[in-house]
């Protein structure tokens, strides 16, 4: 799925040489992060050195892909460790069941007693099949769905005719295309990716379940490929990629009806991507209720690092991830949206958003962070995403049949499930 | 000035002390990565669990690899794409070459036409293709607006729909290495003694029936050399396809995943490292089992130069 990292990604950040130290004295805490969780922990330093003034942080920050390969890399090689690393919530579970990251259920971390304090599928996402819980989750990406109010008004619509049913959602999209020409979606895989996150039974991943069994033709992935085949035959899907050219001049052009995004979305088109279009825009939860996660991020401490460094580094892991002050200024000045839920109740949830025409949107996210579950990470995830595209495009470009599609693909993940 | 005894070299040991730069980074960067490469064929591993989470799996990976329905995919894309751009370079190359050997009788004006093809060869692959993708590109692109201009076609999307993919990609490697070919057999041409010609021509032979008879029989080493050149350049085709394609993921339908980009993804995009290292080697037994084919085909037969 698309991230807001994929686009932070693009800054480029310099890197620093890394120095593990190895003496019993730590001087210095190395944390590694790809934008903009970088300017989140740099933002915590002035904090943590009133707290430890004789130890430094040193932050090492790659773009996102890098970030990960380095991180990859490290892991695998057990050098150049950093004291703690922050890992995206689409490379953890990946991360997780490799068992290259410390126990956090350990002394003297024992993360068990902060558990009902953080968002729970995020806290859940961390745990691996053995049951150790790897990472302390620190910002989530609660799904939602933005719109064009205006466009919705042109069409003579209002918001509880887009509330409902997907196919409802649909009819909406063929409505205002008719009246305004804008699309429903910027590109139909966004559709498919939250349709087959719905509806996922206990026990499943998304694509495996926990013995490894293909789960490909069960009806939610029916469901989506005939809901994109319905989209596509309206012709409301404006076919651009997130983060490209022609999708950003789309939104700023009033070409995209929907977004269905992370709830940090909103946080983009208003910076940079469409500010123009401030006030145009409300969010509401995503068609038939569905709560999915876009993104998220997470601290970890590798195994293999300096000894007398991890319990520092676990204080410092805490003051990010369980000190209300520091998540709320990473709400703030990141749109990243707090793990933790003490600050879910602070005033500052109910503030009007100006983008939004003054909408309370931040209400409706903490609604959908709360009903978002966790869902089990298979190894495979990543191929089986791409075999799933793949056999959306036949279905779409090639009037291949669903069920052969879907077959098709349940034969090629079957060969793999157990690598 | 004369250094002290201390940094001075013996010169039993020298000439090892003066080979070793190369040699060391020959081991590093080559022999070590081969070898780990092949230990890790037999081996399940997780990256991320550190090496002592490798798994010994026999033959596994070899029997996955070969049974796994996108490595076959890669290996055809990787063979049409090594076929419609290593041919072309070839058939277009000689004619070229013997074109160029002929009209221009001057030395400086036939090297600088034979440096303007060979330009391509000595630009940076990543630049080239990324020249090239913004001529292919669907709304602004050159090669669409000529096209539309001459015939009146609509834009076609070159790098987005599976059958445009593997040709679109083709011309970019046959362009590339063209010139290169060319300048290969600009060189075989200047090595035929010119009396073959002139008596020939005695015997009353004309300039299709001396290219046929001569040139061509007098270039077959050459051409053995450019086509193993080319055999195994084709079959490890990576960068253009992966620069050209979105995340370097192969195009629609995987149309241009070679294998070279495969096994990097099986390793990197799917976290499969042992798969991605057997991969690697069946690659391997391809390319020498090819350009043995090639020996065989274009080997210089004794008594025939």
């Amino acid at each position: 799925m698309l991230t807001r990292r994929t686009l932070l990604a693009m800054g480029l950040m310099s890197t620093m040489p890394v120095l593990a130290s190895s003496s019993s004295q730590p001087r210095k805490l190395t944390v590694a992060a790809f934008p903009n969780v970088d300017a989140i922990i740099k933002a915590a330093i002035p904090k943590w050195q009133q707290l430890h003034p004789n130890i430094d942080i040193e932050v090492v920050s790659r773009q996102y892909a890098d970030h990960h390969t380095a991180m990859t890399t490290a892991l695998s090689t057990s050098v150049y460790l950093p004291d703690v690393m922050a890992l995206e919530s689409s490379y953890l579970g990946r991360f997780a069941q490799g068992g290259g990251l410390e126990d956090l259920l350990r002394e003297p971390y024992r993360i068990d007693q902060y558990r009902s304090r953080c968002v729970t599928y995020a806290y859940e996402q961390a745990i691996n099949r053995r049951g150790a819980v790897v990472a302390m989750p620190t910002d989530i990406g609660p799904g939602t769905m933005l719109y064009r109010t205006d466009l919705l008004a042109k069409a003579g619509l209002t918001a509880s005719d887009l509330a409902g049913s997907w196919d409802a959602y649909v009819d909406v999209g063929v409505k205002i295309k008719a009246a305004t020409g804008a699309y429903l979606v910027s590109n139909i895989r966004a559709i498919k990716d939250v349709v087959i996150r719905s509806g996922i039974g206990p026990g499943e991943g998304l694509y495996f379940d926990q013995e490894s069994r293909v789960l490909v033709t069960a009806p939610r992935f029916q469901r989506a490929f005939k809901l994109s085949q319905k989209v596509r035959r309206n012709k409301l899907d404006a076919k651009v990629n997130a983060w490209s050219n022609e999708w950003a001049e789309a939104f700023k052009r009033g070409k995209l009806f929907t977004e269905l995004s992370g709830a940090w979305m909103a946080g983009q088109l208003s910076t940079w991507v469409a500010p123009d279009t401030k006030g145009l825009w409300r969010a509401a939860q995503l068609p038939e209720s569905t709560f999915v996660s876009f993104g998220g991020t997470f601290y970890a401490i590798p195994r293999q690092a300096a000894t007398a460094n991890k319990s520092l580094a676990w204080d410092f892991i805490q003051l990010l991830t369980l000190n209300t002050e520091r998540q709320f200024a990473a709400f703030k000045s990141q749109d990243a949206f707090p793990a933790l839920l003490a600050t879910h109740d602070d005033p500052f949830l109910e503030e009007p958003l100006p983008f939004l025409g003054g909408q309370r949107a931040r209400l409706l996210w903490r609604d959908a962070a709360r009903q978002i579950t966790a869902t089990q990470v298979h190894k495979q995830d990543s191929f089986a995403e791409e075999v799933i595209n793949n056999e959306l495009d036949n279905v779409l470009d090639n009037d291949k049949d669903i069920g052969r599609a879907l077959a098709d693909a349940h034969r090629l993940l079957e060969r793999r499930s157990h690598r | 000035m004369r250094l002290p005894a201390t940094f001075r070299i013996s010169p039993r040991w020298a000439p090892y002390i003066l080979i070793s730069p190369f040699l060391v980074l020959f081991g590093v960067f080559s022999v070590f990565p081969l070898l780990f490469s092949f230990y890790l064929a037999f081996h399940s591993w997780e990256p991320t669990g550190g090496l002592q989470a490798m798994e010994y799996v026999g033959v596994a990976n070899f029997a996955f690899a070969l049974q796994d329905e996108w490595f076959w995919k890669a290996l055809g894309n990787t063979a049409w794409l090594a076929l419609a751009s290593g041919l072309p370079q070839h058939l277009v190359g000689i004619p070229l070459a013997v074109f160029i050997h002929l009209s221009f009788k001057r030395l400086r004006v036939r090297d600088s036409v034979a440096g303007i093809y060979f330009l391509p060869f000595i630009t940076s692959t990543v630049a080239i293709t990324i020249l090239f993708s913004s001529l292919y590109s669907t709304d602004y692109g050159l090669i669409n607006a000529v096209l539309h201009t001459l015939f009146g076609t609509e834009n076609i999307d070159w790098l987005g729909k599976p059958v445009y993919v593997k040709p679109t990609i083709a011309f970019i490697v046959f362009w590339r290495y063209l010139g290169f070919n060319v300048v290969l057999y600009l060189a075989a041409l200047q090595a035929i003694p010119k009396d073959l010609y002139e008596a020939a021509e005695m015997d009353g032979a004309g300039r299709w029936h001396q290219f046929w008879c001569i040139t061509l029989p007098s270039l077959r080493p050459m051409i053995f050399f450019g086509v193993t050149l080319s055999v195994i350049g084709g079959l490890q085709l990576f960068e253009e396809p992966f620069i050209l394609t979105d995340k370097g993921r192969g195009g629609p339908d995987q149309a241009g995943m070679t294998s070279a980009i495969y096994l990097y993804r099986m390793a990197f995009d799917f976290n499969d490292f042992g798969g991605a290292s057997a991969m690697s080697w069946l690659l391997f037994i391809i390319v020498a089992l090819m350009t043995w084919l090639t020996n065989r085909a274009f080997r210089p037969h004794k008594g025939s130069v």
